[in-house]
């Protein structure tokens, strides 16, 4: 009976049953889908750099005059240190802190799935939300750090976290760090949980001290997981917007504007299309090659 | 005594850095709580120790929800973050399956720009997608967001999706080939229901990103009536330079509890999609 039914199929099976018909009719709609929502808008921002482009007014081709006018400005080249400060720094604290995380967690202790959902919450919950309470966390008269800081003897009013430059860019730094602090972490572990335990009783056996279990057992083998989830991170951090655009707009004295809120107050702010999508497309060639460099990694492994 | 030394020592090396990380999590979410339940003659009182509350209330949650439409965002964010997962889950399968279970020309290509565009970041894309909304007439409707979140969404489910379906094994699918099952049947019947937990993965972790979305709603839905609870709070509850802390606060932690329920439950689904892309590569 069987038998049958497999050679009468297979003789009926039609031209739609072929693996490669049957594989692009699947891949058709969502790929028209990215190609109509991400390829088309991405090339008409290319288009829309090149042009004088007023909101709700037809624009005129300048030429690369969007980007000559952005690299005499001093205000890009701001946001552009700023940027890189921003990325180089909280990723090197999130590397170290998720690190410690990772390690803090991989130990034996009671009601370990209870604390790892609790360390990842500040990652899941919406950026915006936490980075509101964070901004009353510092706010210039009510500051709870500050209310310790007076009565340790500090002058009143205690240091002006958002208002003042440096200390601002340290705000935001430290904040980005808090919430992305738990994907460390929680991948990480993930990793160290994959490296077998005959290692280390083999380091230790050998008089390896803990230092240096964790110098040449761990590191290294965490160390392609470590590339991988940096490169995830940086692309996003770079790319950051609602952080800084919720507590400081970029202020003071664009001592926090990044590429992304830069690029959002000329388009939308100030209305020049054309201007804005040129800001933004200068992030294209670091985050160009982060990409590349992320995706032939990824499609390696 | 060397015993008990040795416990104590254990225990100072598992719990103080434990410990230190879980104050560095809390806190904020502490002081969204505290400051909550302050009435306002506390809350700008300097005086008073703000760790503490001292006449707690519930004035700041009652403002919050009868003064602002806190609840029409919350059921707009509920609604957009649902169908763009719907619609991420649907489009990512069917990405995912040809590319995890197939052979043919093309597939590498495709494969590699599906990852590209997962890191594309949405500032390199925001300003054309504005006037896109703008000409497609959708400024204000919740299908802006609707149509623009599976952007992001649809490329990171079918990643995820790609890595679990490679680890089902062949055969069942071979056995349904061979009694005769076409491709569209043995994917559907055979193949999709033993994947339920790649689903609930790549589901979690879409919702809990659309639910955090920002930038795409921020820009497109200026409208009270529309807007989602992340810019209902930004844009309302901060009027000039007038911070209403309390209901700022009832309002960051009333938001943050359904994706952290959601999240609770399916903790292990959410971690598995957290490490997926990395370690099972």
């Amino acid at each position: 009976m069987g038998y049958t039914v497999t050679i009468s199929s297979l003789r009926t099976r039609s031209w739609f049953d072929r693996e490669s018909v049957f594989s692009w009719l699947m891949l058709a709609p969502p790929l028209l889908f990215l190609a109509a929502f991400v390829g088309y808008p991405f090339c008409y921002g290319i288009f829309l750099s090149l042009q004088n482009r007023p909101v709700a007014q037809p624009g005129t081709f300048v030429g690369l005059q969007n980007f000559a006018a952005d690299f005499k400005d001093s205000v890009f080249w701001r946001v552009a240190l700023n940027t890189f400060v921003y990325t180089g720094i909280a990723t090197l604290l999130k590397a170290i802190g998720g690190l410690g995380l990772a390690l803090a967690m991989n130990q034996q202790f009671r009601m370990k799935n209870l604390i790892r959902a609790v360390l990842l919450l500040p990652f899941i919950v919406p950026t915006v939300l936490s980075t509101v309470a964070w901004m009353w966390i510092l706010d210039p008269a009510f500051s709870v750090f500050n209310w310790f800081l007076i009565r340790l003897g500090v002058p009143k009013p205690g240091p002006s976290w958002l208002g003042n430059p440096l200390l601002a860019m340290a705000s935001i730094i430290v904040i980005n760090t808090w919430r992305g602090l738990p994907f460390y972490g929680i991948t990480l572990l993930a990793g160290l949980q994959t490296i077998p335990p005959e290692l280390y009783e083999a380091a230790t056996v050998d008089g390896a001290s803990g230092f240096q279990r964790f110098r040449y057992v761990v590191l290294p083998l965490l160390q392609p997981i470590l590339l991988i989830v940096t490169l995830f991170s940086v692309i996003f951090t770079f790319a950051d917007f609602q952080l800084v655009y919720v507590l400081t707009h970029g202020g003071p004295q664009n001592a926090t504007h990044l590429f992304a809120t830069y690029a959002f107050d000329l388009a939308m702010g100030a209305g020049q299309l054309g201007l804005g999508a040129s800001v933004a497309l200068s992030m294209l060639p670091a985050l160009a090659l982060l990409i590349v460099a992320l995706t032939l990694y990824m499609q390696r492994q | 005594m060397v015993d008990g030394r040795s416990r104590v020592a254990r225990l100072l090396r598992v719990w103080v850095p434990l410990g230190f990380f879980l104050v560095l999590a809390l806190f904020p979410f502490y002081w969204m709580a505290i400051t909550s339940l302050k009435p306002n003659a506390e809350l700008y009182n300097t005086r008073m120790m703000p760790l503490l509350v001292y006449h707690p209330t519930l004035k700041h949650y009652v403002d919050l929800l009868s003064e602002t439409r806190f609840l029409a965002w919350t059921w707009n964010t509920m609604l957009v973050a649902i169908v763009s997962t719907a619609i991420s889950l649907i489009f990512g399968g069917m990405l995912a399956y040809p590319l995890a279970r197939m052979r043919f020309p093309g597939a590498g290509l495709i494969a590699i720009s599906v990852a590209a565009v997962y890191l594309v970041p949405q500032p390199l894309l925001f300003i054309p997608l504005a006037d896109l909304i703008t000409r497609l007439q959708l400024g204000n409707t919740l299908s802006a967001v609707i149509l623009t979140y599976p952007t992001m969404l649809v490329p990171f489910c079918a990643w995820l999706l790609m890595g679990y379906f490679k680890t089902v094994p062949k055969d069942l699918e071979e056995a349904a080939r061979i009694d005769g099952a076409s491709h569209l049947q043995t994917m559907w019947r055979i193949f999709l229901p033993l994947c339920t937990p790649g689903f609930i993965s790549a589901g979690i972790f879409a919702f809990t990103l659309a639910q955090n979305e920002f930038l795409y709603a921020l820009i497109f839905l200026t409208k009270t009536s529309v807007r989602t609870v992340p810019i209902g709070v930004i844009a309302e509850l901060i009027r000039g330079d007038v911070f209403y802390w309390g209901q700022l606060m009832a309002a960051a932690l009333l938001g943050s509890i359904p994706v952290a329920l959601i999240y609770s439950f399916f903790v292990e689904h959410y971690v598995a999609g957290l490490t997926a892309g990395s370690v099972k590569g």
